[in-house]
């Protein structure tokens, strides 16, 4: 009997307004798999949720420049299995697939999952402080339980990990995030979609309280031949990343032309660094040339007590990763043995 | 199943049983996958209050205040109760000690006073009229503490180590004394290993989470519908602390969604209940969260020390075993930890002790077999250690070391096929393939590796009473109050009626789950079986010299003169062996001593006589295969065989489906549980499924298990010795084996996970 009102948006204005009147404690609902959770746990407490299930943004279809476009609604499961996902943007699909559960994906949509909040184990608990969920109450988590924490991009009020597997395969892809706002429509290149903790941890991403996301834009990709998805975890399914690598590669024989490496459960965003991708330009794809690569992109990783291991562990994810890719999309299992959508 | 075929035919003497022995599904799955069965939080009663609890955010201190004025104002709410003004209970700490309590010590009570003992403790419960508001208003209560410095790091204390200075049922001390000169052995010896294992604190996380639903009488009588493994341990309990009689309070409980120990002693989901049915004379339900499901039971962290050795020729000549483990500030848990390295294998110099350190933390509690899976598993990994020092096949060692007799006890084994559930499982596994260096076998990129070990759990049989009703339709209804935590106690009692009283299965029906009922102990240390099924047999038996005697006053006496040793009873009916025409019904029997119900009861006590002079274990042989990514450290067991010699089989279906299910549970040992604790604030921080991992389908490969026969008559009169823990034991130990055979790496804490092995 936590009283909120609920309302059913019949447009992406309706939605917009109703967020902006809420000021603030608004919040949408679409899949519900990550909010009503969090309602259950009391961690969030909106006194309006608005449910966006039915506007119509739940197609995918072919975007401008050779791109495809996925709505906000479409579910996780949709988009995975999209025939066009899973031709042109091979990681995506076993990005999504390796995350979560069957019946979550069938349930979580795309904006959703961009939104999903940290599985921090202090931000859980509403006994326990945590600058996230309570700003300036501290954060247990530097000197407590981080197993699941990041170790880039940290700062000494927040350590967490954005959780998604999506995310971090839309970030090597460089998708654009399509919101619209009472201003009208706005693109976010999806490196600036999230941030980093620095002092203000409660801030997650550059999305206006009061705009929506209706859609996610992949530009046309080079990749698709030699693109995997390497996940990470404490069980074979069913587990949120200890790392991730999202490895794009276009060659030219076994030369290098370009790279895309993205990495998950490292960080408060899905972790790029375009420098280092370009030192493996002009490489051969050997994994001589993919050692320094991963040392590169850990270099200024920092370790806490539970989880020094993920920058050792990531380095080897990213080896692996791109000698996987090299191989090529077809012949990639992922590092459990299984197919990714076993 | 082929498995299960050929573990049949090689199982036990099924020709001349009707069912016992033969597969039988279970005769509450129909209810249960129907919805049909009623668990402790769906019944229902008019005028229900629903309680919510508010945990404890510290875990040291004391309770500065209680602000509960946002919460009143909400509608619906009814009470809060809270250390301050809860009715006051026993006085006496002993009123307060369940069937399973230790002996001395202060088991915790909800709500009794300012002091805090551990992190997440209830310290309010708010009741409403409904589950939601009482839920809202939870979070609305404000806690004031004033915070003591607390200890929750077992390592950090280890100097408190203590021996346990009270006793408990079922908890074997340590042999006082050293058997032989285990510190000159181990000097003298040619191969030694001196190693120290570890492993965390771990969960039962039953899928059900505990619930009471108190239905309170007009007449001031409860019902309580309780998740427990023992209605009558509930029961007494509640009396003794609410100082109530045995005639206006009774517990209900016929279905239980796991346990695993964590129901043997009463909950506090049932003292918050009842002092708030109690106090405002109202019906109540309480339940826990899942999160809570973490405040008030584990298997104790522990700390094992080994010195092993071995003479030239690989005989096992020094043992010491030193284990210490956690136990709460308020009470010592005590579990048999070391007693089973002076048991396993044939060592002349012994010496074992087990030790507690008291910490902030809720008490321990029985899980699974409790105490031999955390001894074995580190004894089998050091056993494994010493194997290789003395470069003998580790299977080999433990034949050449093979225990004859308990030496702990001086007593030979009531029956012990060991050495065949060895053989037979290293042949299913194909183990004479096994190269003896680590490291030695790679599939594609991954290394594959090996392991063993043997398992151990006592075959126990209490004091137990079963009750039967023969009706001349023929139907017959026995029960007692016992519970069927999901291991299938209804399927096996039925099975076990129907066998003996000669009335076909399908009429018989067997009731238990309410503290009504004959006296039956609480669910658990897998003798069930050994002893509600004793007495279920005997009364049954008792129940066929009746029907015999009133044949005899059948018209036209069909049965002659004949002896009861002559006579067959079987679908309801007795007649003449070999001669089906000279039969006398049930019914006919009945109806001759003009008896319309036929009631009989009977206690069955363990022959203690003949069973003190023997040593009465179970035992197992666990052959896994992992395969490791060794950049990556990702683990995967991919076949585990075990070999059980657990006595007779009562149900071989059921019995696969016990010893597959505990096989998962050492895989989840071995790599995956772990109540992760933040000792800086004294609380678990993984307190829910998502985080608290246990394997899912994606984890779990080939499993094979075989039942090995054997005969035995001391153990109990069904010479069944019950499965319910043996196929836990050892197969941690197993796994971290094949780990160190795949990578040469010995992890010596638990769970293995992948950073252990980067
Ligand atoms: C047990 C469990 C395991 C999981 N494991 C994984 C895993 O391994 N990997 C992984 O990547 N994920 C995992 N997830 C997370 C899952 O992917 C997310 O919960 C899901 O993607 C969220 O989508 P949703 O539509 O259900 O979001 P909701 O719960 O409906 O919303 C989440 C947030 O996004 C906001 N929102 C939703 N849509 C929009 C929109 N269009 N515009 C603006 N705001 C919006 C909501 O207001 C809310 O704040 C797991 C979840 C669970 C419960
Ligand atoms: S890491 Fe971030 S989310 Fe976790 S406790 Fe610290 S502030 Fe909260």
């Amino acid at each position: 009997m936590i009283n909120f009102s609920y309302t059913r948006a019949g447009s992406v204005a309706e939605a917009v307004g109703a967020k902006s009147k809420a000021n603030g404690a608004g919040r949408f609902i679409a899949g519900g798999t990550n909010l009503v959770d969090l309602l259950k746990e009391n961690v969030e407490r909106p006194r309006q949720v608005i449910d966006i299930t039915r506007l119509p943004l739940a197609t995918i279809e072919e975007g401008p420049n050779g791109g495809l476009r996925l709505g906000a609604l479409a579910t996780n499961a949709d988009t995975a299995y999209h025939p066009e996902v899973q031709r042109r943007y091979p990681a995506l699909s076993r990005a999504i697939l390796a995350g979560a559960s069957a019946q979550l994906r069938n349930m979580a949509t795309n904006g959703g999952n961009l939104l999903q909040r940290t599985r921090c184990y202090y931000f859980y608990d509403v006994a326990m402080a945590c600058n996230k969920r309570r700003p300036g109450s501290g954060c247990p988590a530097i000197s407590g339980q981080n197993r699941v924490c990041g170790v880039l991009g940290t700062s000494d009020q927040c350590i967490a990990t954005h959780p998604s597997d999506m995310c971090i395969a839309l970030a090597a892809l460089e998708a654009v995030v399509r919101v619209s706002g009472p201003q009208g429509e706005r693109t976010i290149p999806f490196a600036e979609f999230h941030t980093l903790p620095g002092d203000t941890p409660q801030i997650e991403n550059t999305l206006a309280p009061d705009e929506i996301i209706t859609a996610i834009d992949l530009p046309e990709s080079p990749y698709a031949e030699h693109s995997v998805y390497t996940k990470v975890r404490d069980r074979a399914s069913y587990a949120f990343a200890l790392v991730s690598v999202a490895a794009l590669l276009e060659l030219d024989g076994d030369m290098v032309k370009s790279a895309r490496i993205a990495l998950g459960g490292v960080a408060h965003k899905p972790w790029r660094s375009p420098e280092v991708e370009a030192l493996l330009t002009g490489k051969t794809a050997t994994k001589e040339n993919f050692l320094p690569v991963a040392a590169a992109l850990f270099h200024d990783a920092r370790g806490y007590e539970h989880n020094a291991f993920k920058i050792e562990l990531g380095k080897r994810a990213v080896v692996r990763a791109l000698q996987l890719a090299t191989k090529g999309t077809a012949s990639i299992r992922d590092v459990n043995g299984q197919t990714a959508d076993a | 199943m082929s498995a299960l075929k050929s573990i049949f035919g090689k199982d036990v003497d099924t020709t001349s049983s009707t069912y016992l022995g033969k597969p039988t599904s279970r005769v509450d799955g129909p209810a249960k996958v129907t919805g049909g069965a009623k668990y402790a939080a769906e019944f229902n009663v008019p005028n229900l209050l629903y309680g919510y609890i508010v945990s404890s955010g510290a875990a040291r201190g004391t309770i500065k205040s209680i602000n509960t004025a946002e919460v009143e104002k909400v509608s619906g709410v009814v009470k809060v109760l809270t250390h301050e003004n809860a009715p006051k209970t026993a006085y006496l700490d002993s009123s307060h000690r369940d069937q399973l309590a230790s002996s001395g010590g202060a088991p915790f009570r909800p709500l009794y006073k300012a002091e805090l003992e551990y992190s997440s403790q209830p310290v309010a419960l708010v009741i409403a009229d409904t589950f939601e508001a009482a839920r809202y208003a939870a979070s609305l209560v404000k806690v004031e503490y004033e915070v003591a410095p607390h200890e929750t790091d077992l390592r950090a204390n280890m100097g408190k180590a203590h021996p346990p200075t009270v006793t408990r049922t079922g908890y074997v001390s340590a042999p006082k004394k050293p058997r032989g000169n285990p510190e000159g052995a181990y000097d003298a010896a040619a191969h030694k290993v001196d190693v120290e294992y570890s492993q965390p604190i771990e969960f039962h996380m039953p899928m059900e989470s505990y619930a009471s639903t108190v239905a309170y009488g007009e007449d001031g009588k409860l019902t309580i519908y309780q998740k427990t493994q023992g209605v009558q341990n509930c029961q007494e309990y509640v009396c003794s602390v609410f100082g109530l009689s045995s005639s206006d309070v009774q517990v209900i409980s016929p279905y239980m969604g796991g346990g695993f120990g964590s129901g043997l002693r009463p909950t506090y989901d049932i003292y918050l209940s009842v002092l708030a049915a109690t106090a405002l004379r109202r019906s109540v339900r309480v339940s826990m969260t899942r999160q809570q499901m973490f405040s008030f039971s584990h298997r104790p962290e522990a700390i094992q020390q080994f010195k092993l050795a071995a003479n030239s020729d690989g005989m096992l000549d020094a043992v010491t075993h030193t284990a210490i483990e956690e136990t709460s500030q308020n009470e010592e848990y005590l579990e048999t930890v070391v007693n089973w390295s002076g048991l396993l294998y044939n060592c002349p110099n012994v010496m074992l002790s087990h030790q507690l350190v008291n910490l902030d933390l809720a008490s321990p509690a029985d899980m699974r077999a409790p105490g031999a899976v955390t001894g074995l598993y580190a004894y089998e990994c050091a056993i494994d250690e010493l194997a290789y020092e003395a470069k003998l096949d580790p299977l080999a060692f433990r034949e050449k070391n093979y225990a004859e007799k308990d030496q702990n006890e001086g007593k030979l084994f009531s029956s012990k096929e060991l050495r065949e559930a060895y053989r037979q499982a290293a042949e299913k596994f194909g183990w004479s393939g096994r190269p003896l260096e680590p490291r030695s076998m790679k599939k594609g990129s991954d290394l594959i590796g090996w392991g063993m070990a043997s398992g151990s759990w006592e075959a126990s049989q209490g004091k137990a009473a079963a009750k039967l009703v023969l009706t001349p339709d023929g139907k017959l209804v026995v029960s007692s109050a016992t519970s069927d935590i999901g291991t299938g106690t209804y399927t096996v009692m039925t099975m076990i009626a129907a066998e003996f009283s000669g009335v076909a299965i399908e009429n018989v029906t067997f009731e238990l789950g309410d503290s009504s009922m004959v006296y039956a102990p609480v669910e658990g240390g897998s003798w069930t079986v050994s002893s509600v099924g004793s007495a279920v047999k005997t009364v049954c038996q008792e129940l066929r010299d009746r029907l015999f005697k009133l044949a005899g006053k059948v018209d036209g006496t069909p049965l002659g003169d004949t002896k009861i040793g002559d006579v067959t009873f079987a679908n309801g009916a007795m007649h003449v062996t070999g001669n089906p025409v000279k039969n006398v019904t049930y019914a006919e029997a009945l109806k001759a001593g003009k008896i319309d119900k036929l009631e009989l009861d009977t206690t069955e006590l363990p022959q203690l006589a003949k069973q003190a002079t023997h040593a009465l274990y179970s035992h197992s042989a666990v052959f896994a295969e992992v395969s490791v990514d060794e950049d990556l450290g990702t683990i995967h067991v991919t076949r585990v065989v075990s070999a059980i010699a657990g006595g007779r089989i009562l149900n071989p279906k059921t019995a696969r489906s016990q010893i597959m299910g505990a096989i998962v549970w050492g895989i989840s040992m071995a790599l995956e549980e772990e109540g992760m604790l933040d000792d800086k604030v004294g609380r678990f921080m993984n307190h829910n499924y998502a985080e608290y991992h246990i394997p899912v389908n994606a984890d779990i490969h080939d499993i094979d298990v075989i039942f090995v026969p054997e005969h035995d008559e001391v153990v109990n009169p069904l010479g069944a010795k019950g499965l319910g823990e043996i196929g836990i034991v050892g197969v941690a130990a197993a796994v971290t084996n094949a780990i160190w055979h795949a990578t040469g790496r010995r992890v010596r804490s638990l769970p293995v996970t992948l950073d252990k092995l980067l």
